[in-house]
């Protein structure tokens, strides 16, 4: 049995016995990475010789009578679009190749404050814009419980080190999906936040209106600690939301009676495969049996959210992404003719084929000629898409559905029509427009390969998402399951 | 007929500052056009009386107090730049 086949309850409770020490965590992370990384590929950088070095410090504090934070010495992969102050940031880029930040993000301080130790970089779609993982310009992970399968993405590295147990946790971050899809194919618990809930600073932007950073963990309460240590309003993004941060991990009670449950009809139709279906239909009746209700809703502008999503993501990455620009930081070309040219050439030579097509679909979107026709358009589909989901709230607690129409697909299986990998995310896209929160959780496997059940809160309200998906998780042993490598 | 022709993927292309060659520009004009023509099923919907949304959360001009505060170091700021002299950041000649 690995340590980490242990809740952070329980890891916390054998540190502060001294039953174990943060040194034997690190040890059993970096003893992992080595038997199965070589597969998995879930790691671009690691930051061993450090990780230690806290490991060390933090068991001089062991066995001392002061308070100690329920994370304090648990081991984490960061997602690599989160900047870690002395430790390369790529966002899997090679315009960003030689980058090494000079700040840490928000959340990353944040964990450090809760003295957990950071093990290393994870692996993801550049600029965190893709599906599976494939348009990484260093290597596409592979999903643990089938290395022929794609992990998911763009946090495909931090749902496959996971589920690969190289970790106990890892952060990612989830524009329109990019959290709860991988953690769906790969058998994890993936929650993406209320928008404003998590800081973003120093989280390297690619759709400011749309992006959260979120916790990927084995269990729900884990998920819950995780997301307590990076919540709260902070000064340096002012749209972090000043709202207060419940206790997440009080309100697990296993208690879901009279639970008012919405099932929207689109999101059990056309292109979601049978036994997903068949997953959340059998998930729903574990949930009638624990005293909740649900009723079939519509979310009628479901169908609109794709195309809505790819041009209001892709313009507001057109704006981020200007800033790549060979002057300050990262790729320079060599030998550029003149200012011009060195811009042009320093970003064709250093953005991938993906991130070149949604620059050069987001700046024809906001372009003089269409920016009414497309850009505002689709603002105008969010606000209706926005409305279903508030119009469901006002009867119903959560809304509950499939994360991905299908399980995790083969390596090299979409990459050819960017279209259909898209689709792939027509499920967790609405949230993101909506900014409520919503979780996956294991919900069964389809030919040995996991499935995920989405279920979607109210702004602000975490919680309820976390007692519905503790509360299922608890009555199930999907979870229990680990992938053989 | 390509919703987008191949001079606008080239002005698109340069707007962006992104310097693509022939071939690129067409596999763009296919690629574009793919998605253009599928964002365009927006147009089902009648929005003209839709307020757009930016951003969800109801916030408006977000203040803080005017303090000043340290900055990063000069040093710790050029270390990532490509090509740096006496302090500043150095790029090619912007005029002829």
């Amino acid at each position: 049995m690995s340590l980490f086949d242990h809740k952070v309850a329980e890891l916390h409770e054998l540190l502060h016995k001294k039953e174990i020490s943060a040194t034997d965590l690190v040890d059993a992370s970096y003893k992992r990475i080595a038997e199965v990384d070589d597969k998995v590929k879930a790691f671009l950088t690691l930051d061993e010789e450090h990780a230690r070095q806290v490991a060390k410090e933090i068991d001089g504090k062991l066995g001392r009578d002061e308070q100690k934070g329920q994370l304090f010495g648990m081991p984490i992969g960061v997602k690599d679009n989160l900047v870690t102050k002395g430790l390369r940031t790529t966002c899997a880029s090679q315009i960003l190749d030689n980058f090494d930040p000079i700040y840490d993000a928000t959340v990353v301080s944040k964990l450090k404050e809760a003295e957990t130790i950071k093990i290393g970089k994870l692996n993801m779609d550049e600029f965190a814009m893709g599906s599976s993982n494939e348009n990484s310009s260093y290597r596409a992970t592979r999903n643990p419980w089938n290395i022929e399968t794609v992990p998911g993405g763009s946090s495909g590295g931090s749902a496959a080190a996971v589920a690969a147990g190289e970790v106990l946790f890892s952060l990612g971050s989830d524009t329109g999906g990019s959290i709860r899809q991988p953690a769906s194919f790969c058998g994890v618990v993936g929650l993406k936040p209320t928008y404003g809930r998590v800081s973003r600073f120093g989280l390297v932007a690619f759709a400011s209106s749309l992006d959260q950073v979120g916790p990927i963990t084995r269990t729900v309460e884990d998920n819950a600690y995780l997301l307590q240590a990076i919540s709260g309003v902070d000064p340096m993004d002012s749209t972090s939301a000043n709202v207060s941060v419940p206790n997440f991990a009080e309100g697990l009670t296993g208690d879901v009676k009279g639970l008012k449950i919405a099932v929207p009809k689109e999101y059990l139709g056309e292109g979601v495969q049978e036994d997903v279906k068949q997953s959340v239909l059998a998930s729903l009746k574990v949930l009638e049996k624990l005293g909740a209700t649900w009723e079939e809703v519509s979310l009628p502008h479901s169908k609109y959210a794709l195309a809505a999503y790819y041009l209001l993501s892709s313009s507001e990455a057109s704006a981020n992404l200007a800033r790549f620009d060979g002057v300050r930081y990262g790729y320079r070309t060599e030998n550029p003719e003149n200012l011009i040219d060195l811009y042009k050439k320093s970003r064709s030579e250093g953005f991938g084929d993906e991130v070149k097509r949604r620059i050069m679909l987001g700046t024809f979107a906001l372009s003089s000629g269409y920016y009414d026709a497309y850009y505002k358009k689709a603002q105008k589909v969010r606000t209706l898409i926005k409305q279903d989901f508030e119009n469901v709230f006002e009867k119903y607690d959560v809304i509950i559905g499939p994360t991905t129409p299908t399980p995790a697909f083969k390596i090299g299986e979409k990459t050819k029509d960017p279209l259909t990998m898209y689709a792939n995310d027509i499920l967790t896209i609405p949230v993101n427009l909506a900014g409520v929160p919503g979780i996956s959780v294991p919900c069964g496997f389809s030919e040995g390969l996991p499935l995920g059940l989405q279920i979607i809160g109210k702004h602000f309200d975490e919680s309820t998402v976390y007692r519905v998906a503790h509360a299922f998780e608890q009555a199930t042993d999907f979870h229990k399951q680990k992938p053989e490598l | 007929m390509s919703r987008i022709t191949i001079d606008e993927v080239k002005h698109v292309a340069n707007l962006a500052r992104l310097a693509i060659t022939e071939e690129e520009a067409e596999q763009f004009q296919h690629q574009l056009d793919a998605i253009i023509s599928f964002a365009e099923e927006l147009n089902e919907l009648d929005t003209d009386h839709v307020e757009p949304t930016s951003h969800v959360l109801d916030m408006n001009n977000v203040l803080r107090e005017d303090e000043a505060t340290k900055g990063l170091p000069q040093e710790e700021v050029l270390k990532n730049a490509p090509d740096s002299q006496d302090g500043y950041i150095k790029v090619p000649s912007i005029m002829d």
